[in-house]
């Protein structure tokens, strides 16, 4: 079963660069032991929300705005995708997720067919 | 139709609805189609018992035809294939010591412990347990809460959608998860019981009797897991509340206080259950916070007069229990108790103490338990103003009958 982890931080944590976020020792290890555990099927870090686009089509008219579509505080900054047995055990690997303690993680089952 | 038939029906129901929809949902992976399969048993259980005779086993009747009628669905079916052959095989290693992880092999304790899975809201987990558990109707459990019927067939099929989607474990949690997981079972149970104690005061009599229904829950979980001291602490606090309630609404409906109740209305076999049953989960380890609060209950309950209660016991347990459930309420209890085991300026002195802390802010006991101190002190002006607080804040129109009673004796006096 696969679920995304959609990890939801505080804005000034999406500006961090990669090196200074593989500083953070407690989020290198996450990736270790979740890549041990063959649990992590891809996922990636996003850049802020003042660098995101919006996008809609109305009436066959392109719509742009400058910014994510919904603005808070607390973005989601980066996703995980995991697969593993059931939820209880996302609901294991998400409560361990650095940005857990901080932020938020959203669990989201995928779509299987 | 014959009515030890009837009777055996209605209580094969009560003792074996839970279990076959629970088996089912094993073997099918399908709730609606357990829930439909179970219901359809018990129709043709209406149907042949009183031609056949009542079965020797009636829960292994209901199982076996529940479980033939989910086949014959599956194979009218077509998109019902695999869980078919999930049907078929499953029935073959099915023997009474089949267990998972967690070393239990009933599967109403998995059924249980989904319905109360936490990544559920509380009114789905509470609304799935009565529907899949006890059998009620989506149309009862409407009226129970006072919602509409709709919007409670709504939140069923959205929980049952979210425990295949999300994929919602169906078992027993293993051992790291199982102590809070239990917590979570258990405070589903005392919401029921609960809302259907405080329901007693209204005049509809077609709400279900919540409050019996989360007794037999809690009765079937502590038969499922013997060695879990916090369920038989449960049912003993909801026997020992349960045991007076005959005494605590007067004939004007009003609620009469503790102090003030008719004891000879007490249910004197619900009591010496309650007591018995938490004298054994007592000696099972340190006492959780259900254990607790059914101690506290037990001291009222075998005290045979309002004056000849354990104050001074019940104060120690608020104050163990102050200690596991970080609660404001719980320290507004004990300094009460604290009051009757030491006079009320030693109460009054912990109540002061919550006042300044805000935690309390617009909770009318807060002011209310005030004014009953301060009039005991003879303080009348300022139990006065304290009354007149807690009416601003009170909510049912039992209690304010009550808090203006209060007011006028202090403000009459001479």
């Amino acid at each position: 079963m696969r679920y995304m982890l959609m990890v939801c931080g505080d804005e000034s944590d999406h500006e961090k660069s990669p090196e200074e976020m593989r500083k953070d020792h407690e989020g290198f290890a996450w990736y270790e032991e979740m890549n041990r555990r063959g649990v992590l099927r891809g996922g990636n870090r996003l850049r802020p929300g003042s660098d995101a686009t919006t996008v809609r089509v109305r009436d066959d008219e392109v719509l742009l705005s400058d910014g994510p579509f919904a603005e808070s505080r607390e973005q989601m900054g980066g996703y995980d995708l995991i697969e593993c047995a059931d939820l209880d055990e996302a609901i294991e690997i998400a409560s361990r997720h650095p940005i857990a303690r901080s932020g938020a993680i959203e669990v989201r089952p995928l779509w299987e067919t | 139709m014959r009515d030890d038939v009837r009777a055996a029906v209605a209580e094969a129901f009560r003792e074996d609805w839970g279990r076959v929809v629970a088996t089912l949902i094993r073997t099918t992976g399908d709730w609606d189609l357990a829930e439909d399969c179970a219901q359809g048993a018990f129709e043709r259980a209406l149907k042949t018992w009183p031609r056949d005779g009542i079965p020797r086993r009636p829960g292994a009747w209901l199982t076996t035809t529940a479980r033939n009628l989910a086949r014959d669905r599956l194979r009218r079916d077509a998109v019902g294939e695999t869980k078919l052959r999930e049907v078929a095989s499953t029935s073959h290693h099915e023997d009474p010591d089949e267990r998972d992880e967690s070393g239990v092999s009933d599967d109403r304790l998995r059924l249980i412990f989904t319905c109360c899975h936490p990544a559920l809201k509380v009114e789905a987990r509470v609304a799935l347990t009565l529907r899949t558990l006890a059998g009620l109707t989506t149309a009862e459990i409407a009226r129970a809460f006072l919602v509409p019927e709709p919007t409670m067939a709504q939140r069923l099929v959205r929980a049952k959608r979210k425990i295949r989607n999300a994929r919602i474990p169906y078992r027993v949690p293993p051992a790291h998860l199982l102590p809070e997981r239990t917590g979570g079972v258990l405070a589903v149970l005392y919401l029921l019981f609960n809302e259907g104690y405080a329901a007693t005061s209204g005049a509809d009599l077609v709400r279900v009797d919540l409050s019996a229904e989360a007794m037999r829950l809690a009765r079937t979980l502590t038969r499922l897991m013997p060695d879990e001291p916090e369920a038989l602490g449960l049912l003993a606090l909801m026997l020992l509340h349960d045991a007076r309630r005959a005494a605590r609404l007067g004939d004007d409906g009003e609620v009469v206080t503790l102090e003030e109740q008719d004891r000879s209305l007490w249910d004197r076999e619900a009591i010496a259950e309650g007591v018995r049953l938490l004298d054994a989960a007592m000696r099972l380890g340190r006492p959780g916070p259900y254990r607790l609060q059914a101690a506290i209950a037990a001291c009222h309950a075998t005290a045979a007069t309002a004056a000849e209660t354990d104050w001074a016991r019940i104060a120690v347990l608020y104050g163990e229990l102050a200690r596991l459930v970080p609660s404001p309420v719980v320290r507004l209890n004990r300094a009460v108790a604290v009051a009757m085991a030491e006079g009320p300026s030693a109460g009054l002195e912990l109540v002061e103490v919550l006042a300044a802390s805000g935690e309390l802010a617009g909770y009318h006991l807060l002011p209310a338990t005030r004014a009953d101190l301060l009039r005991r002190l003879g303080r009348p002006e300022q139990a006065a103003a304290a009354y007149r607080e807690a009416l601003e804040l009170v909510a049912t129109d039992a209690e304010r009958r009550y808090l203006n009673r209060r007011l006028a004796e202090v403000t009459n006096r001479p």
